[in-house]
């Protein structure tokens, strides 16, 4: 392919100065933030109002990919597992809520810490293991959490846990069923604030860590990077931004039960870095955005989406294993080269 | 916690857990032996699994047209069914096996050595045969109808010894050892041998690679097609997420026997079984389907090359 968006996009940014960034990345944040606009033109969904849509699927799931991605795409960590975080988060808001009575925003912290707790736990245990291991350890660690979620009384077992309040009005913000597009703008802050973390951290040393240990592990312990200390870095930062999620869907839906925390969550995740291009914030971002809208869109779709992002798993590592907007060209230079063991 | 029913069935539990264990070890076989020549966790086997115990239960209503409500049948007509559902599930899961092999990972492994482009593209034909079958059957369950008439032939201190978990344990021994002497024993078994001992080595000294590999996928997907037929024989009910259900435990039997090496299989799944179903009578039932995981996460931290040791000879440097 001739036209890469990829580098387009790259070099616009970098032959950019100053000035000229403030002017693109405002752009992106005033075209974001205006998309609740588009309700009642051709983008607008039959079965749920486009706004809620923004919000849920689109927005958290958003925020999610940008999470994994940061653990399967910059790492190279398979993580089958991650609805376990997501899952810590909302399940936080649903018991903090029941039992005191904190608010969303003050919960929020909470449930990140908890998650990323969590995601302490099962990291410093498994990620001394090989990479196809830690796959499957991943997604039993998502069915323990869900089971145990299950057959405990005190969380609901199988009913879940109803009636979580929605956030308070903030800043003469509302947050109820009226009023979807202040819930979206919520997500996106969260979603850009993610976004700012990624990118700094990617230029940085923990960045260069992630790619080195992608690239070869072995090597990149050789050269002196302590990989076990990255990894779970990559595993906790993940877990921070799914426990996030949670919070804030269990906000929204006011409600939240084990079976909305299934392996399919972790796969669709999944599907959405491996779509866009792993390891790249924005082909992240366009692989959640696109393959959370379609099945919203085309109502027969949502059926059978779980196929069709199966699917997109096998046609993309067997015809583009970089996604549809690979990472720049610049960080693949060691995988012209990968072939041998 | 209950553990006065562990010690009062504590026999029957162990004889279901065996035969359960061995049901396991059928499985397992589609993952250990794959591993063993390709260094990849075939995720997809889980379905085959999950589509051979479908065919099992299809040959039995469509082409010999029994029903729920059918009479259990009795000499020469009990044995050519089952015997044709055997071989049809074992049929249709072992050409799966072999096509999965084909489609999914064959031109990734031409083209990359990268593990992970290969095991989420194993991932996605597995979420693929699965959600075709759940949209087929609308997530209904399938039963099975009752061919075989599941009288007790003794009670061995006070466990029922039945009449459909002795064949399952009868007939896998025999699938087992036929499988031990293929790989021990013949031309082509110890083409696999050699490829699970060093995968580059044995191309250079002229072995077929694909013919290998083809081979290992079949002969893990004839393990798991009978495996399901056993399935059903047992516990006569089959669902589009079966294959979640059970092949994540028989993968979990395989890494506890040693991940790579069949008589660990065998081992790591009989464990497997009787582990929990004795977890399940002191826990619960409901608590059974993560046994597997927290013994999966336990060995893997303990001794990560299971009891016996990783691969068919030996693990890689």
């Amino acid at each position: 392919m001739s036209f890469n968006l990829r580098d387009w996009g790259a070099n616009l940014w970098a032959n950019a100065n100053k000035w000229q960034r403030y002017v693109i990345a405002g752009f992106i944040v005033v075209g974001a933030f205006s998309l609740p606009l588009l309700e009642g033109t051709f983008f607008n969904t039959p079965s749920t109002p486009f706004v809620s849509v923004l919000f849920y699927p689109i927005g958290v799931y958003v925020l999610m990919a940008l999470g994994l991605n940061v653990v399967v795409g910059k790492s190279g960590l398979l993580d089958l597992g991650y609805v376990a975080f997501y899952a810590v988060g909302a399940y936080t808001a649903g018991i903090l809520s029941m039992h005191t009575k904190l608010n969303t925003w003050e919960i929020l912290p909470i449930g990140i810490a908890l998650a990323m707790l969590s995601g302490l736990v099962l990291g410093a245990a498994v990620l001394r293991l090989r990479g196809d291991y830690l796959a499957i350890v991943t997604l039993g660690f998502g069915e323990i959490i869900r089971i145990t979620a299950l057959n405990t009384k005190s969380v609901g077992g199988a009913n879940g846990i109803t009636n979580i309040p929605n956030p308070p009005t903030t800043l003469g913000f509302k947050f109820d069923l009226d009023h979807p597009r202040n819930y979206y703008w919520a997500v996106l802050i969260l979603i850009m604030i993610t976004i700012l973390i990624v990118r700094a951290l990617s230029i940085r040393r923990p960045g260069r860590a992630w790619e080195a240990i992608r690239q070869d592990e072995d090597v990149a312990e050789l050269m002196g990077v302590n990989t076990y200390k990255y990894k779970l870095w990559a595993f906790i930062f993940g877990a921070s931004v799914g426990g996030a999620g949670g919070v804030l869907f269990a906000s929204k839906a006011m409600f939240i039960a084990p079976n909305i925390f299934t392996y399919n969550i972790s796969i669709l995740i999944l599907a959405f870095v491996v779509f866009g291009g792993m390891g790249n914030i924005w082909g992240v971002v366009f692989g959640a955005v696109v393959l959370s809208y379609i099945p919203e869109k085309i109502r027969f779709i949502s059926n059978a989406r779980m196929l069709l992002f199966g699917l997109v798993l096998i046609i993309m590592m067997n015809l583009r294993p970089d996604g549809l907007l690979p990472r720049k060209k610049r960080e693949k230079i060691g995988v012209a080269g990968g072939k041998s063991k | 916690m209950d553990f006065s029913i562990l010690t009062d069935q504590f026999a029957s539990l162990t004889f279901d857990g065996i035969a359960l264990g061995f049901i396991y070890v059928l499985i397992a076989l589609g993952y250990t032996m794959v591993y063993g020549v390709l260094r990849l966790i075939n995720f997809a086997n889980s379905e085959v699994f999950m589509l051979g115990s479908f065919t099992t239960i299809l040959v039995a209503t469509k082409l010999f047209h029994h029903t729920i409500e059918s009479d259990p049948l009795t000499g020469f007509k009990l044995v050519y069914t089952m015997l044709a559902m055997l071989i049809g599930s074992m049929i249709v899961s072992g050409v799966v096996s072999v096509l999965i092999e084909i489609v999914a990972y064959r031109r990734l492994r031409a083209r990359t050595s990268n593990r992970l482009t290969s095991l989420i593209s194993a991932i996605g034909v597995s979420i693929v045969l699965s959600e075709a079958v759940r949209m087929a059957t609308s997530s209904a369950p399938m039963g099975s109808p009752r061919l075989l008439d599941k009288i007790t032939l003794v009670t061995i201190w006070g466990a029922d010894i039945r009449v459909d978990t002795l064949l399952v344990i009868v007939f896998a021994i025999i699938l087992l050892i036929t499988l031990d002497l293929f790989v021990n024993k013949t031309r082509l078994g110890k083409g696999i041998r050699a490829v699970s001992m060093d995968y580059d080595t044995s191309r250079l000294m002229g072995i077929n690679l694909n013919k290998i590999i083809s081979t290992t996928f079949l002969i893990g997907g004839l393990g798991t097609g009978a495996a399901a037929f056993f399935y059903i024989t047992v516990y006569e009910m089959t669902r589009f997420s079966i294959g979640f259900e059970l092949g994540l435990a028989a993968f979990t039997a395989a890494v506890l026997g040693g991940i790579g090496n069949i008589r660990g299989a065998f081992a790591g799944g009989i464990a497997l079984g009787l582990i929990e179903m004795y977890a399940s009578a002191v826990l619960g039932t409901q608590w059974r389907s993560i046994t597997a995981f927290v013994i999966l996460i336990l060995v893997l931290l303990f001794k990560p090359n299971g009891i016996f040791g990783e691969s068919l000879q030996q693990a890689r440097v």
